[in-house]
C-alpha cells in the first residue's frame, strides 16, 4: 500500500461540499499566508544564511562559514559589553516588574468607591509613546536642572547625574520602565478578578489572616498570569531599543554602560552595514530567548498552579 | 483601647486611598513635568531651584514648535500612517480570523499553530533580511515598508478576533446558509457586524503601535519631509541643543492622541486585554 501524505489524504476523503469550503477557507486565510511566507518564512531563512557571509549590501556577500560567530562569541569585546548589559538590566527588572506589577494591581483591585479614575491614572503611562516617555525622563534625570534631583535634595540627598554616569544609566532605564509598568497590571488585574471571591471568604471563615490569603490563595491563583508575564517580559526585555537609543544614546552612552542589545544590532546592521554580522547577533540573541523560554518554560511545573489539570499528565 | 469594626473599616478605607493618592502622585508626576515645562520660558526651564508652576505661562511653546521644526508635517505623516495601517489590519485580519473561527480545511490547526508560533519568535530575527527585502525592492526612504505589512494582518491581532469570533454561535452561520447567503455575505452581513467590539480592539491597538513606534521608521525613513512623530522628536533632540521646553511641548502633543484615545476606548480595552490574559 502506497502511504499518501496525511494533507492529500484528507484531501481525497473530502466531500464535494467539504472541498467548496475548504477552497474558501484557504482563500479567506491567504492574505495571511502570503504575509507569512514573504515577511516572515523568508526573511528568517535569509537572516540564517545571511549570518555565514559578510556583506555591506552593495555588491554581492561572501560567504564566511563560521566567522562571524567566531568572532562574535571569542573576541567581540562590544558584544560582551551587550551581553552583560542586557542581562544585568533584565535580573534587575524582570522581578521588579513582577513585584510593582502585582503591587499596583492589587491597589487597584480594592473595592473602593472611585477607583476607575486611579486605574485610569496608573495605566497612562503605558500609552505615551516611547519616544515622549523617554524624552520627559532624560529631562527629568538632568542632574543640573532635572525634578528628580530636585526632589533629592529637598529630602537632602545629593543626587548623581543619573544619565552621564556608568553606574547610574541602568538603574535610570529600569526606572523609566517601571513607570509603564501599569500595562502588566492591567493583565494582573484581570487575574485577580478571576479568583472567585467564595475563596476568600471560605479562608476567613476558616480563620486565615489577610498575609495568610495572599499567599495561599492570591499567589497560587495569580501564577499562570505571572508566568504567562515573565515570558512575555523576558522577550521584551531583550529587545529593549526606544528607551536606550533615547536616553543613552546609539551608542550606548559613556562608557557604553547602557549598549542594549538590540543597539548593537541596531550599529552594525543599520549603521555601519554590516548585515552578515548583524545577523549572525539576530540568530545568537534568538538562540539565547528560545532556551531562557525552555527553561522557563520547564520550570513552571513547580511553581505555577493550573487549577484543572490537578491530577492530570499535562 | 479596642476598635469597633466600624473604625477598622474606616481606618482601612483612609489608608486605601492615601496608599492610591501617594502612587498616583508618583505616576502622574513625569506627565505633569512634561506640561509645566512645555509651558516655561526658556530662562524659566533652566531656572534653579525649578519652578512647579510656571509663572507666566509660555503658551506660545505650542505654536513655536511648528516654526521650529516641521512638525504639522510630522502629524499629518502620523496620520496617514496610521490610516494605512488601519484599512491594512481591518482588511486582513476579519478576513483571515473569519477563515481561522469559521471555515474548515485541511492543515488549519496546524496553520493556525504556525500563526501563533510567529509571536514567540522575537521580531528581531527578521528586522535585518526585511530591511535588504525592501531596500532591494527600492521602498527604503518611501511609506511601504511601513504599511504594506499590515495588509497581510498582525498575528496578534488576528488571534484576538478570532477568538472572539469563535464565541459567536454556529447557528447565525447555518441559518443564513438555508436562506441561500454565500459565505462572504454571511462573513459580511453576519460575522462583521456581529465583532464589531474586536474590530474596536485592532483600530485602538493598531493606532497607538503605529503612533508609538519609533525603531522601523527610524530604519526606513532618511528624508526629513517623511519623518513620523517619534522620529521628528528625537531628531529634535539632536538638532537643538536642547529647547527643553519645545521638546516637552512636542512630547505632550504627540502624548495626546493614544491618551485620549485610551481614555475613550478603555471599557473595551481593558476587557480586550483581559482576553489576552487569559490565554497564557
Amino acid at each position: 500500500m502506497v502511504r499518501r501524505p496525511p494533507l492529500f489524504a484528507a484531501w481525497s476523503e473530502l466531500s464535494r461540499e467539504r472541498r467548496k469550503e475548504a477552497i474558501s477557507g484557504y482563500l479567506f486565510i491567504s492574505p495571511w499566508l502570503i504575509g507569512f511566507i514573504v515577511f516572515f518564512v523568508g526573511p528568517i531563512i535569509a537572516s540564517f544564511i545571511l549570518s555565514f557571509t559578510q556583506w555591506n549590501i552593495v555588491g554581492a556577500p561572501t560567504w564566511v562559514g563560521l566567522e562571524n560567530y567566531t568572532d562574535i562569541l571569542t573576541s567581540d569585546v562590544r558584544f560582551q559589553k551587550a551581553v552583560q548589559v542586557t542581562l544585568t538590566y533584565a535580573i534587575f527588572y524582570l522581578p521588579l516588574e513582577v513585584l510593582c506589577g502585582i503591587g499596583l494591581a492589587l491597589l487597584m483591585n480594592q473595592k473602593l468607591r472611585g477607583i476607575g479614575v486611579f486605574r485610569t491614572l496608573y495605566y497612562m503611562p503605558y500609552v505615551v509613546p516611547a519616544v515622549a516617555a523617554s524624552l520627559v525622563w532624560v529631562w527629568m534625570l538632568n542632574g543640573r536642572y532635572g525634578v528628580v534631583n530636585t526632589v533629592l535634595n529637598g529630602i537632602g540627598l545629593q543626587g548623581p547625574n543619573w544619565l552621564e554616569n556608568p553606574a547610574t544609566i541602568l538603574p535610570s532605564l529600569i526606572m523609566i520602565a517601571l513607570w509603564g509598568v501599569g500595562g502588566s497590571s492591567i493583565i494582573y488585574l484581570a487575574g485577580l478578578q478571576n479568583i472567585p471571591e467564595v475563596m476568600y471568604e471560605a479562608a476567613t471563615v476558616d480563620g486565615a489572616n489577610r498575609v495568610q490569603r495572599f499567599f495561599r490563595i492570591t499567589l497560587p491563583l495569580l501564577s499562570p498570569t505571572i508566568f504567562f508575564q515573565l515570558v512575555l517580559g523576558l522577550i521584551g526585555v531583550f529587545q529593549t531599543f526606544t528607551p536606550a537609543f533615547i536616553a543613552s544614546g546609539a551608542n550606548g552612552g559613556p562608557l557604553q554602560s547602557g549598549l542594549f542589545y538590540m543597539l548593537y544590532v541596531y550599529n552594525r546592521g543599520f549603521v555601519t552595514l554590516r548585515m552578515g554580522y548583524a545577523s549572525a547577533l539576530a540568530w545568537i540573541l534568538t538562540a539565547f530567548i528560545l532556551i531562557v523560554t525552555v527553561l522557563v518554560l520547564r520550570s513552571s511545573r513547580y511553581w505555577v498552579y493550573y487549577e484543572t489539570d490537578r491530577g492530570t499528565n499535562k | 483601647m479596642r476598635l469597633t469594626p466600624k473604625q477598622v473599616e474606616t481606618i482601612e478605607k483612609v489608608l486605601g486611598y492615601a496608599t492610591l493618592i501617594a502612587v498616583a502622585v508618583v505616576l502622574v508626576l513625569p506627565l505633569y513635568w512634561m506640561l509645566a515645562t512645555a509651558l516655561k520660558t526658556p530662562e524659566q526651564t533652566f531656572a534653579l531651584p525649578p519652578e512647579w508652576i510656571p509663572n507666566p505661562m509660555a503658551w506660545e511653546n505650542f505654536t513655536q514648535v511648528f516654526e521650529e521644526v516641521p512638525f504639522g508635517r510630522f502629524i499629518l505623516n502620523t496620520v496617514i500612517l496610521v490610516a494605512l495601517n488601519i484599512i491594512g489590519e481591518l482588511f486582513a485580519v476579519t478576513l483571515v480570523a473569519y477563515g481561522f473561527a469559521r471555515l474548515r480545511f485541511p492543515g488549519r490547526s496546524l496553520l493556525f499553530l504556525l500563526m501563533l508560533s510567529t509571536l514567540m519568535i522575537p521580531y528581531h530575527v527578521t528586522l535585518v533580511p526585511r530591511f535588504i527585502l525592501f531596500s532591494r525592492l527600492g521602498w527604503v526612504n518611501t511609506y511601504l515598508p511601513l504599511f504594506v505589512p499590515a495588509f497581510t494582518g498582525s498575528s496578534f491581532l488576528i488571534f484576538m478576533v478570532r477568538q472572539y469570533m469563535m464565541s459567536i454561535p454556529f447557528d447565525l452561520d447555518e441559518a443564513a446558509y438555508i436562506d441561500g447567503a454565500s459565505r462572504l455575505q454571511v462573513f459580511w452581513h453576519v460575522i462583521l457586524p456581529l465583532s464589531r467590539p474586536a474590530l474596536m480592539l485592532v483600530v485602538v491597538f493598531t493606532f497607538v503601535g503605529v503612533w508609538n513606534d519609533f525603531l522601523q521608521p527610524l530604519i526606513y525613513l532618511n528624508d526629513p519631509n517623511l519623518f513620523t512623530i517619534s522620529l521628528g522628536l528625537s531628531f529634535f533632540q539632536d538638532v537643538r541643543d536642547t529647547n527643553w521646553n519645545l521638546l516637552m511641548a512636542g512630547s505632550l502633543m504627540a502624548s495626546i492622541p493614544p491618551l485620549l484615545l485610551f481614555f475613550f476606548a478603555q471599557r473595551q480595552l481593558i476587557g480586550g486585554i483581559s482576553i489576552e490574559g487569559l490565554k497564557g
